[in-house]
């Protein structure tokens, strides 16, 4: 049983290892910012997590796992936000391939959306004013 | 088993120093921070694998100080850095 879930740990420590790995290729050989931006927070958050998970298995019966927990908590909830600063730095001062993007969802210059209210109060005009998406996504 | 846990510590330094190149050669200050995030990960990773590997949970405090550390960093750096187009 001991040597079973030993060699468990050992194989998720190395499947984590593994997707750190994959991650570092990505962020070497991706072409843009916003491109290197996913293989940092996504695939080195779940090699994290695998190896949190691995060493968590091999520790078991010890006090320690909560700071294990702990860590794999602060990394889930800290990637997104890094991700969503970076891209939205990135988009700003176009550290980006346009070329390579098929539809851009956020417009450079957004359009100012007209909140002067009607004066019959209808509400199919501000309706149809946001059928293209919202107007200012910042 | 020990053939398992090289392999994994070659992989976190393998992983460890295309980030350092991307740290390097990355052409705006965006692509360094995320080459910095990633290096801090693969430190924490690799921390996680050394805590496993000798089954010693002392290194687990530093591995919580870096997880909150990279976090300020990582927030902070984006908000207050100057822009690249200048």
């Amino acid at each position: 049983m001991n040597a079973a879930l030993d060699w468990t740990a050992a194989i998720l420590v190395l499947l984590g290892s593994l997707f750190a790995l994959t991650a570092a290729i990505g962020l070497v050989r991706f072409p843009d910012t916003v491109s290197r931006m996913h293989p940092s927070t996504k695939t080195q958050v779940l090699g994290l997590l695998l190896v949190l998970a691995g060493a968590g298995i091999r520790l078991r019966g010890s006090v320690d796992i909560g700071m294990l927990v702990l860590a794999g908590l602060f990394t889930v909830i800290v990637s997104p936000v890094f991700a969503h600063l970076v891209g939205r730095s990135a988009y700003r001062e176009r550290g980006l391939r346009v070329d390579l993007m098929t539809r851009d969802e956020m417009p450079a210059e957004p359009e100012v959306v007209d909140e002067s209210l009607d004066e019959d109060d209808s509400d199919d005009a501000d309706l149809d004013s946001d059928a293209d998406g919202p107007g200012d996504p910042r | 088993m020990s053939v398992v846990w090289i392999l994994a510590g070659c992989a976190l330094v393998a992983a460890a120093l295309l980030a350092v190149y991307r740290l390097i050669a990355g052409p705006s200050t965006l692509d360094r921070l995320v080459a910095t995030e990633m290096a801090a990960s693969t430190c924490l990773s690799g921390m996680g694998a050394w805590a496993a590997y000798s089954v010693d949970s002392a290194v687990l405090a530093a591995l919580v100080a870096l997880a909150l550390l990279g976090f300020i960093g990582s927030i902070s750096v984006p908000r207050f850095r100057r822009s690249d187009r200048e």
